[in-house]
């Protein structure tokens, strides 16, 4: 670490945490230090444990060792200073829900039970949206959006929750190369005030965009670098080689006849 | 038409089936919402058939069937969440098991009841042309209790039902919301059982549900349209079934069946014209 990161907070703490289900040990040894305003993509094949550590850092699942805490609190309490931003996968296209109620979602956790929204609230949420440039779209449906505009509303309601730390799970799995660059460009200016962890499979566009890059396959290596070495590559086993292989038939199907369906391709 | 009718409804358990029809169809539209969009479709139906396990108790107890019925999908419902939220596997299979074994409580329990059962089969197939004042009294209550509740907690309902993580991160009650959503299910239930039958409960919970969501944009509207369509169902299913003389609760399902066929297929020509323009 250099002196810089040093003197800055370190907002999520993980030590020698290992994590999985039952009989099934997906996460060995992690150990990661996240420090504030740090911009991090975490590439990884599927099955590498992605998933397994975004939910031991919301609280989903708990570690089977080791310590995780986020602001220095343990993460039930820690992880209201995050903005989870979870992966868009297909779902109802008809659940009724406006783009305005998904991004209020993210004031949930600051009422209490009974109590209704605020102005104050509403007045959070219009900024939320106006900052990934939705306020214009949210009287439509969710499932009248794009892939891409669906994204950005998840992030919208993230941001809703006043974070320290934005937590994205694979942001542009269901989007085409552009928007992925838009939505990318859009994260790099939430990054000027918020912290921002994020798991993909797509290694051109975080090695573009982030600050900062790990490669995540049961086993974390990150070392605060900018770039993918190729030591870390090679510890990391396969993992590029899938990730290139993952890239290349979501540009193909993007660009043909299946483009209205191409969100439900992927997921 | 309309004077065969006025005459139909002069006598009272036509007016009694009437108003039964319209007050279940509040909870339905109200409950089957949330059916619809959790996807709580298996386990409602799985609460429904293990409430005969109730019915078979109250018999043999010598008690009231339906305070039976009560208890059984209550125990049900919380059973199936509890389920449902910590066997990661085969939670679908544990929850068929407890939907075939409550049926199959209740029918041993009936065998072991001696004495004629004679309104037996009105739990499993409706009767809601012998809906007592008294069910008319306790379909209130339940209306007014679910309507209320639904109403306190109408933005963690959403947001469990849209997003059960993100709800859970935002340190919202998940657990608690999602075994009163259930016991209110198992409510509904016990109120449908009346009009429609243990065994046709699920169709007309999620049917005028599944309809309105094609056409409303929000959970708010989904719930007046589906109540709305609820009423429209039972009380048109109530007069065919009297005119043609056949069973009540199997024609209100019908109707709602080929409504909803109706609507799929109106729905998806719209799509077949808008595709050719575009």
């Amino acid at each position: 670490m250099t002196v810089q990161t040093e003197q800055k907070q370190e907002v999520i703490r993980i030590r020698n945490m290992w994590a999985g289900y039952e009989n099934d040990l997906v996460l060995e040894d992690i150990n990661l230090s996240v420090y504030e305003s740090d911009f991090i993509g975490l590439i990884g094949p599927n099955g590498g444990g992605k998933t397994t550590l975004i939910k031991v850092l919301l609280g989903l699942l708990p570690p089977q060792r080791g310590e995780v805490q986020i602001m220095g609190k343990a993460v039930e309490q820690g992880r209201a200073h995050i903005g989870y931003v979870p992966q868009v996968v297909v779902f109802d296209r008809d659940f009724p829900i406006s783009v305005w109620e998904v991004a209020l979602m993210g004031r949930l956790g600051k009422r209490r039970l009974f109590r209704r929204y605020s102005a104050e609230d509403e007045a959070i949420v219009a900024e939320s949206l106006r900052r990934v440039e939705l306020l214009d779209q949210r009287k439509r449906t969710i499932g009248e959006l794009s892939g891409g505009q669906r994204q950005r509303a998840y992030i919208a309601r993230a941001l809703a929750t006043q974070p320290d730390i934005l937590l994205l799970d694979e942001p542009t799995a269901s989007v085409d190369p552009q928007v992925s660059g838009s939505i990318f460009e859009m994260l790099n200016e939430i990054n000027q005030d918020v912290t921002i962890l994020l798991i993909s499979h797509d290694m051109s566009a975080i090695s573009s965009y982030t600050k900062t890059v790990g490669c995540l396959n049961r086993t974390l290596f990150y070392h605060g670098g900018r770039e993918v070495t190729p030591d870390m590559v090679s510890a990391a086993y396969h993992c590029p080689i899938d990730l290139i292989a993952h890239g290349v038939p979501h540009r193909v199907l993007a660009d043909h006849a299946h483009q209205h369906h191409h969100e439900d391709v992927h997921s | 038409m309309i004077e065969t009718m006025l005459n139909a409804l002069q006598y009272e358990f036509m007016q009694r089936a009437l108003i039964a029809g319209l007050l279940v169809s509040i909870a339905c539209g109200v409950i089957g919402t949330y059916v619809v969009i959790k996807r709580v479709v298996f386990i409602s139906g799985g609460i429904a058939h293990a409430a005969y396990g109730g019915i078979g108790l109250g018999y043999f107890l010598g008690i009231s069937p339906t305070l039976g019925a009560v208890v059984f999908s209550l125990l049900a419902a919380f059973g199936m969440g509890a389920v449902q939220r910590k066997t990661h596997q085969r939670a679908d299979t544990v929850i068929g098991a407890m939907w075939a074994i409550g049926m199959a409580v209740g029918i041993i329990f009936i065998d072991l009841t001696p004495g004629y059962k004679a309104d037996l089969m009105s739990y499993l197939f409706g009767s809601i042309l012998a809906v007592p004042r008294s069910d008319l009294v306790m379909m209130v209550v339940l209306n007014l209790v679910i309507v209320l509740m639904v109403a306190m907690f109408y933005k963690e309902l959403l947001a469990i039902s849209f997003d059960e993580d993100f709800a859970t991160v935002e340190n919202i009650p998940v657990g608690w919301m999602n075994m009163i959503l259930l016991g209110m299910i198992a409510l509904t239930v016990v109120m449908l059982m009346r009009v429609v039958g243990l065994i046709m409960v699920i169709a007309l919970l999620t049917l005028p549900a599944a309809i309105s969501a094609q056409f409303v944009r929000q959970m708010k509207s989904m719930m007046v349209l589906s109540s709305i369509l609820g009423m429209v169902f039972t009380t048109l299913g109530l007069f065919l079934s009297y005119f043609f003389n056949l069973t009540s609760g199997a024609t209100i399902i019908l109707v709602a069946g080929v409504a909803y066929l109706l609507s799929l297929l109106w729905k998806n020509s719209g799509h077949l014209v808008f595709r050719k323009e575009g």
